[in-house]
Protein backbone atom coordinates (compact mmCIF):
# COMPACT_ATOMS: atom_id res chain seq x y z
CA UNK A 1 0.00 0.00 0.00
CA UNK A 2 1.70 3.39 -1.18
CA UNK A 3 -0.07 6.59 0.01
CA UNK A 4 0.87 10.11 -1.51
CA UNK A 5 4.61 10.77 -2.06
CA UNK A 6 6.46 13.32 -0.13
CA UNK A 7 9.88 14.72 -1.06
CA UNK A 8 11.66 15.62 2.26
CA UNK A 9 14.08 18.45 1.97
CA UNK A 10 16.30 19.03 5.00
CA UNK A 11 20.11 19.26 5.56
CA UNK A 12 20.00 17.71 8.79
CA UNK A 13 20.11 14.15 8.68
CA UNK A 14 18.61 13.64 11.85
CA UNK A 15 15.09 15.97 10.83
CA UNK A 16 15.12 13.27 7.75
CA UNK A 17 15.48 10.85 9.35
CA UNK A 18 12.31 11.38 11.91
CA UNK A 19 10.43 13.26 9.09
CA UNK A 20 10.78 9.94 6.88
CA UNK A 21 9.86 7.52 10.20
CA UNK A 22 6.63 9.74 10.92
CA UNK A 23 5.73 10.10 7.60
CA UNK A 24 6.18 6.43 6.97
CA UNK A 25 4.07 5.41 10.26
CA UNK A 26 1.05 7.29 8.61
CA UNK A 27 1.51 5.40 5.39
CA UNK A 28 2.60 8.44 3.50
CA UNK A 29 5.68 7.14 0.62
CA UNK A 30 8.78 9.12 1.41
CA UNK A 31 11.75 10.24 -0.97
CA UNK A 32 14.31 12.91 0.85
CA UNK A 33 16.76 15.08 -0.12
CA UNK A 34 19.70 17.16 1.50
CA UNK A 35 20.66 19.89 -0.90
CA UNK A 36 18.90 22.38 -3.16
CA UNK A 37 19.99 20.88 -5.84
CA UNK A 38 19.54 17.60 -4.74
CA UNK A 39 15.97 18.59 -4.13
CA UNK A 40 15.47 20.29 -8.06
CA UNK A 41 16.16 17.27 -8.95
CA UNK A 42 14.02 14.58 -7.19
CA UNK A 43 11.20 17.09 -7.47
CA UNK A 44 11.30 16.67 -11.24
CA UNK A 45 12.10 13.11 -11.62
CA UNK A 46 9.56 11.73 -8.60
CA UNK A 47 7.23 14.86 -9.17
CA UNK A 48 5.81 14.23 -5.38
CA UNK A 49 2.57 15.04 -4.01
CA UNK A 50 3.74 17.20 -1.40
CA UNK A 51 7.51 19.01 -0.79
CA UNK A 52 8.08 19.56 2.83
CA UNK A 53 11.30 21.88 2.06
CA UNK A 54 13.93 23.50 5.05
CA UNK A 55 14.11 27.25 4.01
CA UNK A 56 17.55 27.39 5.66
CA UNK A 57 19.74 25.40 3.03
CA UNK A 58 23.19 25.49 3.15
CA UNK A 59 23.84 25.87 -0.53
CA UNK A 60 21.58 27.78 -1.87
CA UNK A 61 19.18 30.34 0.16
CA UNK A 62 15.76 28.97 0.55
CA UNK A 63 13.27 31.17 -0.98
CA UNK A 64 15.26 31.02 -3.98
CA UNK A 65 15.09 27.36 -4.12
CA UNK A 66 11.52 27.41 -3.85
CA UNK A 67 10.74 29.96 -6.62
CA UNK A 68 12.94 27.51 -8.67
CA UNK A 69 10.52 24.66 -7.72
CA UNK A 70 7.51 26.34 -8.02
CA UNK A 71 7.73 27.99 -11.83
CA UNK A 72 6.53 24.59 -12.76
CA UNK A 73 5.81 22.36 -9.72
CA UNK A 74 2.16 23.05 -9.35
CA UNK A 75 1.33 20.77 -5.74
CA UNK A 76 1.36 22.07 -2.04
CA UNK A 77 4.76 22.91 -0.87
CA UNK A 78 5.09 22.90 2.96
CA UNK A 79 8.44 25.14 4.51
CA UNK A 80 9.95 24.08 7.72
CA UNK A 81 11.65 27.46 9.29
CA UNK A 82 13.56 28.00 12.86
CA UNK A 83 11.62 30.46 15.37
CA UNK A 84 11.08 34.13 15.50
CA UNK A 85 11.55 34.22 11.80
CA UNK A 86 8.47 35.37 10.84
CA UNK A 87 9.77 37.89 7.94
CA UNK A 88 11.12 34.53 5.94
CA UNK A 89 7.82 32.65 6.04
CA UNK A 90 5.39 35.54 4.84
CA UNK A 91 8.17 35.80 2.07
CA UNK A 92 8.31 32.17 1.63
CA UNK A 93 4.20 31.84 1.03
CA UNK A 94 4.13 34.85 -1.32
CA UNK A 95 6.91 32.93 -2.90
CA UNK A 96 4.51 30.10 -3.51
CA UNK A 97 4.52 28.05 -0.43
CA UNK A 98 1.22 26.79 0.66
CA UNK A 99 2.04 26.52 4.52
CA UNK A 100 4.79 26.51 7.33
CA UNK A 101 6.13 25.05 10.15
CA UNK A 102 7.93 25.95 12.73
CA UNK A 103 10.84 23.77 14.54
CA UNK A 104 10.70 22.26 16.85
CA UNK A 105 7.26 21.27 15.76
CA UNK A 106 4.98 18.87 17.14
CA UNK A 107 3.78 15.38 14.56
CA UNK A 108 0.13 16.06 15.54
CA UNK A 109 0.46 19.20 13.85
CA UNK A 110 2.72 18.22 10.63
CA UNK A 111 0.19 15.57 9.98
CA UNK A 112 -2.37 18.27 10.23
CA UNK A 113 -0.56 20.31 8.06
CA UNK A 114 0.01 17.84 5.46
CA UNK A 115 -3.11 16.26 4.93
CA UNK A 116 -5.17 19.66 4.99
CA UNK A 117 -2.32 21.17 2.23
CA UNK A 118 -2.89 17.80 0.28
CA UNK A 119 -6.64 18.11 0.36
CA UNK A 120 -6.33 21.69 -1.20
CA UNK A 121 -8.78 24.26 -1.62
CA UNK A 122 -12.28 23.63 -1.15
CA UNK A 123 -14.31 24.40 -4.51
CA UNK A 124 -17.17 26.29 -3.74
CA UNK A 125 -18.84 24.62 -6.13
CA UNK A 126 -21.37 22.74 -3.10
CA UNK A 127 -24.45 24.57 -1.78
CA UNK A 128 -23.26 24.57 1.38
CA UNK A 129 -20.89 23.93 4.26
CA UNK A 130 -20.87 22.38 7.94
CA UNK A 131 -18.46 22.67 9.89
CA UNK A 132 -18.14 20.90 13.56
CA UNK A 133 -21.64 20.28 13.40
CA UNK A 134 -22.70 24.01 14.78
CA UNK A 135 -21.49 26.41 11.77
CA UNK A 136 -23.29 26.53 8.44
CA UNK A 137 -22.47 28.49 5.31
CA UNK A 138 -25.06 28.44 2.48
CA UNK A 139 -23.47 29.75 -0.46
CA UNK A 140 -26.66 30.46 -2.37
CA UNK A 141 -28.34 32.38 -0.05
CA UNK A 142 -25.31 34.02 1.66
CA UNK A 143 -26.41 33.06 5.07
CA UNK A 144 -25.03 31.89 8.20
CA UNK A 145 -25.89 29.81 10.93
CA UNK A 146 -24.40 29.60 14.27
CA UNK A 147 -26.02 26.53 15.96
CA UNK A 148 -28.71 26.56 13.64
CA UNK A 149 -29.44 29.87 13.61
CA UNK A 150 -29.06 32.97 11.02
CA UNK A 151 -26.06 35.27 11.97
CA UNK A 152 -26.23 38.60 10.29
CA UNK A 153 -22.94 39.42 8.73
CA UNK A 154 -21.47 42.25 6.95
CA UNK A 155 -20.94 41.76 3.25
CA UNK A 156 -17.16 42.41 4.31
CA UNK A 157 -17.22 39.55 7.47
CA UNK A 158 -19.55 37.28 5.06
CA UNK A 159 -16.03 37.11 2.13
CA UNK A 160 -13.70 37.22 4.90
CA UNK A 161 -15.57 33.87 6.27
CA UNK A 162 -15.95 32.18 3.25
CA UNK A 163 -12.18 33.28 2.03
CA UNK A 164 -11.46 31.42 5.42
CA UNK A 165 -13.70 28.40 4.69
CA UNK A 166 -12.54 27.56 1.37
CA UNK A 167 -9.01 27.48 2.83
CA UNK A 168 -9.64 25.61 5.97
CA UNK A 169 -6.52 24.37 7.58
CA UNK A 170 -4.03 26.97 5.95
CA UNK A 171 -2.68 29.86 7.24
CA UNK A 172 -3.83 32.83 5.46
CA UNK A 173 -0.96 35.88 5.62
CA UNK A 174 -2.69 39.06 6.88
CA UNK A 175 -1.42 40.79 3.58
CA UNK A 176 -3.46 37.96 1.87
CA UNK A 177 -6.44 38.46 3.54
CA UNK A 178 -6.31 42.10 3.32
CA UNK A 179 -5.47 42.03 -0.61
CA UNK A 180 -8.78 39.22 -1.43
CA UNK A 181 -10.82 40.85 0.94
CA UNK A 182 -10.91 44.62 1.15
CA UNK A 183 -8.46 45.10 -2.47
CA UNK A 184 -4.87 45.88 -3.28
CA UNK A 185 -4.67 49.63 -1.88
CA UNK A 186 -5.23 47.84 1.49
CA UNK A 187 -2.35 45.50 2.08
CA UNK A 188 -1.28 47.92 4.76
CA UNK A 189 -4.46 48.62 6.62
CA UNK A 190 -3.73 45.67 8.94
CA UNK A 191 -6.36 47.41 11.78
CA UNK A 192 -9.48 46.50 9.64
CA UNK A 193 -8.27 42.92 9.83
CA UNK A 194 -8.01 43.18 13.19
CA UNK A 195 -11.38 44.80 13.56
CA UNK A 196 -13.29 42.63 11.39
CA UNK A 197 -11.85 39.03 12.77
CA UNK A 198 -12.72 40.51 16.66
CA UNK A 199 -15.97 41.11 15.07
CA UNK A 200 -16.56 37.67 13.36
CA UNK A 201 -15.06 36.02 16.38
CA UNK A 202 -18.03 37.51 18.65
CA UNK A 203 -20.25 36.60 15.66
CA UNK A 204 -19.48 32.79 15.17
CA UNK A 205 -16.95 31.24 17.56
CA UNK A 206 -18.82 29.75 21.27
CA UNK A 207 -15.56 31.49 23.18
CA UNK A 208 -14.81 34.92 21.24
CA UNK A 209 -11.84 34.68 22.83
CA UNK A 210 -10.89 30.96 22.93
CA UNK A 211 -11.93 30.89 19.52
CA UNK A 212 -12.49 27.09 17.77
CA UNK A 213 -12.43 28.10 13.75
CA UNK A 214 -10.25 31.62 13.35
CA UNK A 215 -6.86 30.72 15.11
CA UNK A 216 -4.21 33.26 15.26
CA UNK A 217 -0.47 32.70 13.96
CA UNK A 218 1.51 35.37 15.88
CA UNK A 219 3.01 37.93 13.33
CA UNK A 220 1.90 36.14 10.48
CA UNK A 221 -1.60 35.72 9.71
CA UNK A 222 -4.90 33.35 10.99
CA UNK A 223 -5.67 29.81 10.08
CA UNK A 224 -9.27 28.78 9.93
CA UNK A 225 -9.44 25.33 11.58
CA UNK A 226 -12.69 22.53 11.37
CA UNK A 227 -12.16 19.41 13.36
CA UNK A 228 -14.67 18.03 10.61
CA UNK A 229 -16.66 19.19 7.88
CA UNK A 230 -18.77 18.63 5.15
CA UNK B 1 37.67 94.21 28.33
CA UNK B 2 41.12 95.45 29.04
CA UNK B 3 39.62 98.97 30.20
CA UNK B 4 37.49 97.18 32.95
CA UNK B 5 39.76 94.67 34.30
CA UNK B 6 44.31 94.71 33.67
CA UNK B 7 45.25 92.71 31.31
CA UNK B 8 46.44 90.21 33.85
CA UNK B 9 43.54 88.98 34.79
CA UNK B 10 42.44 88.68 31.21
CA UNK B 11 45.61 85.78 31.06
CA UNK B 12 43.50 83.91 33.62
CA UNK B 13 40.18 84.02 32.34
CA UNK B 14 42.07 82.68 29.24
CA UNK B 15 43.76 80.09 31.24
CA UNK B 16 40.18 79.28 32.75
CA UNK B 17 38.75 78.90 29.01
CA UNK B 18 41.72 76.23 27.88
CA UNK B 19 41.17 74.24 30.95
CA UNK B 20 37.62 73.73 30.97
CA UNK B 21 38.65 72.94 26.99
CA UNK B 22 40.88 70.16 28.17
CA UNK B 23 38.16 68.93 29.91
CA UNK B 24 35.99 67.73 26.90
CA UNK B 25 38.41 67.61 23.82
CA UNK B 26 41.45 65.58 22.86
CA UNK B 27 45.21 66.87 23.51
CA UNK B 28 45.13 68.13 20.34
CA UNK B 29 42.62 70.57 20.32
CA UNK B 30 43.47 71.94 23.63
CA UNK B 31 46.84 72.57 22.57
CA UNK B 32 45.85 74.42 19.79
CA UNK B 33 43.82 76.66 22.16
CA UNK B 34 46.77 77.20 24.05
CA UNK B 35 48.67 78.58 21.45
CA UNK B 36 45.71 80.87 20.16
CA UNK B 37 44.31 81.94 23.54
CA UNK B 38 48.52 83.11 24.22
CA UNK B 39 48.36 84.93 21.01
CA UNK B 40 45.03 86.58 21.45
CA UNK B 41 46.37 87.68 25.22
CA UNK B 42 49.46 89.14 23.27
CA UNK B 43 48.21 90.37 20.13
CA UNK B 44 45.34 92.39 22.02
CA UNK B 45 45.95 92.88 25.35
CA UNK B 46 49.67 93.09 26.08
CA UNK B 47 50.66 97.05 26.05
CA UNK B 48 51.42 97.44 22.53
CA UNK B 49 48.32 96.72 21.59
CA UNK B 50 47.45 94.67 18.15
CA UNK B 51 51.30 93.98 17.85
CA UNK B 52 52.54 90.83 18.88
CA UNK B 53 55.30 92.80 20.36
CA UNK B 54 56.33 92.38 24.34
CA UNK B 55 57.82 95.76 25.48
CA UNK B 56 59.07 95.16 29.41
CA UNK B 57 60.62 91.69 30.36
CA UNK B 58 58.14 91.45 32.92
CA UNK B 59 54.82 91.09 30.37
CA UNK B 60 57.33 88.68 28.47
CA UNK B 61 58.10 86.47 31.17
CA UNK B 62 54.16 86.69 32.22
CA UNK B 63 53.88 85.03 28.99
CA UNK B 64 55.86 82.67 28.95
CA UNK B 65 54.52 81.01 31.89
CA UNK B 66 50.60 81.59 30.53
CA UNK B 67 52.07 79.25 27.55
CA UNK B 68 53.88 77.20 29.99
CA UNK B 69 50.86 76.97 32.20
CA UNK B 70 48.22 76.15 29.38
CA UNK B 71 50.44 73.38 28.00
CA UNK B 72 50.79 71.84 31.80
CA UNK B 73 47.13 71.91 32.57
CA UNK B 74 46.05 70.56 28.76
CA UNK B 75 48.61 67.45 29.00
CA UNK B 76 47.41 66.69 32.92
CA UNK B 77 43.68 66.98 32.29
CA UNK B 78 44.49 63.86 29.31
CA UNK B 79 46.50 61.94 31.54
CA UNK B 80 43.89 62.09 33.69
CA UNK B 81 41.05 61.04 31.35
CA UNK B 82 43.46 58.28 29.72
CA UNK B 83 43.85 56.69 33.17
CA UNK B 84 39.72 57.06 33.46
CA UNK B 85 39.09 55.15 30.67
CA UNK B 86 41.43 52.28 31.14
CA UNK B 87 39.52 52.23 34.58
CA UNK B 88 36.43 51.63 32.98
CA UNK B 89 37.45 49.48 30.63
CA UNK B 90 39.24 47.21 33.15
CA UNK B 91 35.23 47.43 35.32
CA UNK B 92 33.68 46.10 32.16
CA UNK B 93 36.13 43.61 31.39
CA UNK B 94 35.75 42.27 34.95
CA UNK B 95 31.94 42.80 34.50
CA UNK B 96 31.88 40.94 31.22
CA UNK B 97 33.76 38.00 33.11
CA UNK B 98 31.35 37.92 35.79
CA UNK B 99 28.58 37.81 33.25
CA UNK B 100 30.08 35.09 31.39
CA UNK B 101 30.92 33.13 34.79
CA UNK B 102 27.11 33.66 35.70
CA UNK B 103 26.28 31.93 32.44
CA UNK B 104 28.29 29.58 32.15
CA UNK B 105 27.20 28.18 35.75
CA UNK B 106 23.60 29.22 34.90
CA UNK B 107 23.84 27.43 31.78
CA UNK B 108 25.36 24.25 32.92
CA UNK B 109 22.89 23.13 35.15
CA UNK B 110 19.72 24.38 33.40
CA UNK B 111 20.54 22.65 29.92
CA UNK B 112 22.88 20.01 31.45
CA UNK B 113 19.89 18.71 33.57
CA UNK B 114 17.60 18.08 30.38
CA UNK B 115 19.94 16.70 28.70
CA UNK B 116 20.69 14.44 31.55
CA UNK B 117 17.24 13.14 31.55
CA UNK B 118 17.17 12.61 27.76
CA UNK B 119 19.95 10.60 27.66
CA UNK B 120 19.32 8.44 30.84
CA UNK B 121 15.93 7.96 29.72
CA UNK B 122 16.65 6.88 26.14
CA UNK B 123 19.59 4.65 27.37
CA UNK B 124 16.97 2.91 29.83
CA UNK B 125 14.69 2.27 26.99
CA UNK B 126 17.18 0.90 24.56
CA UNK B 127 18.78 -1.18 27.20
CA UNK B 128 16.09 -2.37 29.41
CA UNK B 129 13.08 -2.00 26.88
CA UNK B 130 12.15 -6.13 27.88
CA UNK B 131 12.35 -5.32 31.96
CA UNK B 132 10.33 -2.18 31.81
CA UNK B 133 6.75 -1.71 32.60
CA UNK B 134 4.23 -0.18 30.20
CA UNK B 135 3.91 2.14 32.79
CA UNK B 136 7.55 2.71 33.30
CA UNK B 137 8.28 2.92 29.46
CA UNK B 138 5.33 5.69 29.72
CA UNK B 139 6.62 7.63 32.38
CA UNK B 140 10.20 7.86 30.75
CA UNK B 141 8.85 9.10 27.60
CA UNK B 142 7.47 11.89 29.30
CA UNK B 143 10.27 12.57 30.95
CA UNK B 144 12.02 12.81 27.98
CA UNK B 145 9.32 14.77 26.38
CA UNK B 146 9.31 17.50 29.22
CA UNK B 147 12.96 17.84 28.87
CA UNK B 148 13.21 18.61 25.47
CA UNK B 149 10.59 21.26 25.76
CA UNK B 150 12.00 22.89 28.66
CA UNK B 151 15.42 22.94 26.43
CA UNK B 152 13.68 24.33 23.92
CA UNK B 153 12.48 26.97 26.43
CA UNK B 154 16.06 27.85 27.53
CA UNK B 155 17.44 28.12 23.99
CA UNK B 156 14.12 30.64 23.05
CA UNK B 157 15.06 32.93 27.04
CA UNK B 158 19.27 32.55 25.39
CA UNK B 159 18.56 33.79 21.94
CA UNK B 160 16.45 36.44 22.90
CA UNK B 161 18.59 37.39 25.38
CA UNK B 162 21.98 38.03 22.91
CA UNK B 163 18.96 39.87 20.11
CA UNK B 164 18.83 42.17 23.42
CA UNK B 165 22.60 42.11 24.20
CA UNK B 166 23.80 42.65 20.22
CA UNK B 167 21.34 45.70 20.11
CA UNK B 168 19.28 43.76 17.47
CA UNK B 169 16.15 44.41 18.37
CA UNK B 170 14.36 46.95 16.39
CA UNK B 171 10.32 46.94 17.45
CA UNK B 172 8.25 46.25 14.02
CA UNK B 173 5.02 47.95 15.07
CA UNK B 174 1.58 46.79 13.48
CA UNK B 175 -1.89 47.32 14.92
CA UNK B 176 -3.15 44.53 17.18
CA UNK B 177 -6.25 43.70 19.32
CA UNK B 178 -4.71 43.43 23.09
CA UNK B 179 -7.51 40.99 23.99
CA UNK B 180 -6.33 38.65 20.79
CA UNK B 181 -2.55 38.91 22.42
CA UNK B 182 -3.60 38.15 26.00
CA UNK B 183 -5.48 35.15 24.79
CA UNK B 184 -3.27 34.10 22.37
CA UNK B 185 -0.32 34.09 24.70
CA UNK B 186 -2.85 31.97 27.67
CA UNK B 187 -3.34 29.68 24.48
CA UNK B 188 0.44 28.98 24.29
CA UNK B 189 1.09 28.56 27.82
CA UNK B 190 -2.26 26.04 28.14
CA UNK B 191 0.22 23.22 29.66
CA UNK B 192 1.64 25.24 32.12
CA UNK B 193 -1.73 27.21 33.22
CA UNK B 194 -3.62 23.95 32.90
CA UNK B 195 -4.26 23.50 37.22
CA UNK B 196 -4.03 27.37 37.36
CA UNK B 197 -6.87 30.16 37.38
CA UNK B 198 -6.39 32.63 35.45
CA UNK B 199 -8.57 35.80 35.20
CA UNK B 200 -8.49 38.05 32.31
CA UNK B 201 -10.01 41.72 32.86
CA UNK B 202 -9.13 43.53 29.79
CA UNK B 203 -10.91 47.09 29.60
CA UNK B 204 -13.76 46.98 27.56
CA UNK B 205 -13.28 48.81 23.93
CA UNK B 206 -9.83 49.12 24.21
CA UNK B 207 -8.62 50.98 20.75
CA UNK B 208 -6.37 49.34 19.04
CA UNK B 209 -2.36 49.67 19.73
CA UNK B 210 0.44 49.47 17.31
CA UNK B 211 3.23 48.16 18.90
CA UNK B 212 5.37 44.86 18.20
CA UNK B 213 2.96 41.98 18.69
CA UNK B 214 5.88 39.73 19.04
CA UNK B 215 7.60 41.26 21.49
CA UNK B 216 4.65 42.52 23.47
CA UNK B 217 3.24 38.78 23.69
CA UNK B 218 6.72 37.51 24.51
CA UNK B 219 6.33 40.28 27.43
CA UNK B 220 3.11 38.74 28.77
CA UNK B 221 4.66 35.43 28.15
CA UNK B 222 7.78 35.67 29.95
CA UNK B 223 5.57 37.13 32.86
CA UNK B 224 2.67 34.43 33.21
CA UNK B 225 4.95 31.66 32.93
CA UNK B 226 7.40 32.90 35.84
CA UNK B 227 4.24 33.39 37.87
CA UNK B 228 2.52 30.18 36.97
CA UNK B 229 5.82 28.08 37.36
CA UNK B 230 6.77 30.11 40.82
CA UNK B 231 3.21 30.52 42.77
CA UNK B 232 1.70 27.72 45.43
CA UNK B 233 -0.99 25.85 44.48
CA UNK B 234 -3.98 27.86 45.93
CA UNK B 235 -2.66 30.97 44.17
CA UNK B 236 -4.48 32.63 40.95
CA UNK B 237 -3.55 34.37 38.01
CA UNK B 238 -5.00 37.76 37.26
CA UNK B 239 -3.79 39.17 33.93
CA UNK B 240 -4.95 43.12 33.22
CA UNK B 241 -5.03 45.21 30.22
CA UNK B 242 -6.28 49.10 29.95
CA UNK B 243 -5.50 52.36 28.47
CA UNK B 244 -3.88 55.51 30.03
CA UNK B 245 -3.58 58.00 27.80
CA UNK B 246 -1.25 56.99 24.25
CA UNK B 247 -0.39 53.86 26.55
CA UNK B 248 -1.44 50.50 27.23
CA UNK B 249 -0.88 49.24 30.14
CA UNK B 250 -0.93 45.50 30.90
CA UNK B 251 -0.71 44.23 34.55
CA UNK B 252 0.00 40.53 35.64
CA UNK B 253 -0.74 40.11 39.67
CA UNK B 254 -1.02 36.80 41.62
CA UNK B 255 -1.89 35.39 44.96
CA UNK B 256 1.55 33.98 45.62
CA UNK B 257 4.27 34.73 48.02
CA UNK B 258 5.20 37.69 46.27
CA UNK B 259 8.94 38.84 45.95
CA UNK B 260 11.55 39.30 48.97
CA UNK B 261 11.30 43.26 49.90
CA UNK B 262 15.04 43.27 49.45
CA UNK B 263 15.38 41.51 46.08
CA UNK B 264 12.94 43.29 43.88
CA UNK B 265 15.27 45.84 42.73
CA UNK B 266 17.52 42.42 41.83
CA UNK B 267 14.39 40.36 39.94
CA UNK B 268 14.98 42.00 36.35
CA UNK B 269 18.94 41.44 36.67
CA UNK B 270 20.51 39.08 33.88
CA UNK B 271 20.80 35.97 35.46
CA UNK B 272 19.21 36.94 38.93
CA UNK B 273 17.44 33.80 41.23
CA UNK B 274 15.78 34.27 44.13
CA UNK B 275 17.71 33.06 46.78
CA UNK B 276 15.59 30.76 47.86
CA UNK B 277 14.48 29.90 44.51
CA UNK B 278 13.40 26.43 43.46
CA UNK B 279 15.68 25.04 41.02
CA UNK B 280 14.44 25.64 36.97
CA UNK B 281 15.12 28.82 34.98
CA UNK B 282 17.81 30.54 34.45
CA UNK B 283 17.52 33.85 35.36
CA UNK B 284 16.58 35.44 31.95
CA UNK B 285 13.02 35.71 31.79
CA UNK B 286 12.39 38.49 34.13
CA UNK B 287 15.47 40.73 32.08
CA UNK B 288 14.05 39.92 29.17
CA UNK B 289 10.91 41.48 29.88
CA UNK B 290 12.29 44.22 31.55
CA UNK B 291 15.10 44.33 27.58
CA UNK B 292 11.67 44.46 25.65
CA UNK B 293 9.67 46.66 27.66
CA UNK B 294 12.73 49.26 27.18
CA UNK B 295 13.37 48.54 23.63
CA UNK B 296 9.70 50.12 23.11
CA UNK B 297 10.69 52.92 25.32
CA UNK B 298 8.33 51.55 28.00
CA UNK B 299 8.77 50.93 32.27
CA UNK B 300 8.02 48.06 33.75
CA UNK B 301 7.81 48.32 37.96
CA UNK B 302 7.16 44.81 40.44
CA UNK B 303 5.47 45.69 43.70
CA UNK B 304 4.45 43.19 46.16
CA UNK B 305 0.61 43.11 47.03
CA UNK B 306 -0.81 44.59 50.61
CA UNK B 307 -1.68 41.26 51.58
CA UNK B 308 0.08 38.85 49.51
CA UNK B 309 1.14 37.70 45.69
CA UNK B 310 3.60 40.13 43.24
CA UNK B 311 1.96 42.88 40.45
CA UNK B 312 3.87 43.56 37.82
CA UNK B 313 2.99 46.23 35.80
CA UNK B 314 3.92 47.39 32.62
CA UNK B 315 3.34 50.32 30.72
CA UNK B 316 4.18 51.22 26.91
CA UNK B 317 3.53 54.62 24.89
CA UNK B 318 1.18 53.51 21.66
CA UNK B 319 -0.34 55.19 18.37
CA UNK B 320 -3.74 54.17 19.30
CA UNK B 321 -6.85 53.54 16.75
CA UNK B 322 -10.46 53.88 17.32
CA UNK B 323 -11.30 52.41 14.34
CA UNK B 324 -15.20 52.85 13.68
CA UNK B 325 -16.37 49.22 12.88
CA UNK B 326 -19.60 51.26 11.30
CA UNK B 327 -17.86 52.80 8.61
CA UNK B 328 -18.07 50.47 5.75
CA UNK B 329 -15.16 48.88 3.87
Amino acid sequence: MTGPLILIVDDEEQIRKLLEITLQTSDFSVKTASTAKEAVTMAKTHNPDLILLDIGLPDENGQEVLKKIRQWFTKPILILSVQSDEENIIKALDNGANDYLVKPFRTGELLARIRSSIRGVIPVTLNNHIFNDDLEIDYNLRAVKKNKEIVKLTATEYDLLVLFAKNEGRVLTHQYLLREVWGPGYVNQSQYLRVFIAQLRKKIETEPNQPEYILTESRVGYRFVAKDHF
Amino acid sequence: MSDLVGYRVVALILLVTVSLIAMFFDIVPVLVAAILSALVWDFFFIPQKFTFAISSAEDLLMFLMYFVVALVNAVLMTKIRKMEKLANQKEEKENTLKLYNTLLNSLSHELRTPISTIIGATDNLQSMADKLSELNKYELVSEISKASLQLDRQVGNLLNMSRLESGYIKPKNDWFDINELIYDVINQLKDELKNIPVHVAIKENLPLFKLDYGLVSQIVHNLLHNAATNIPKYAVITLRANCKQDRLVIVVEDTGYGFPPNEIEKVFEKFYRLKNSKTGGTGLGLSIVKGFVESMNGTVTLANMPDSGAIFTIELPAELSYLNLNVKV
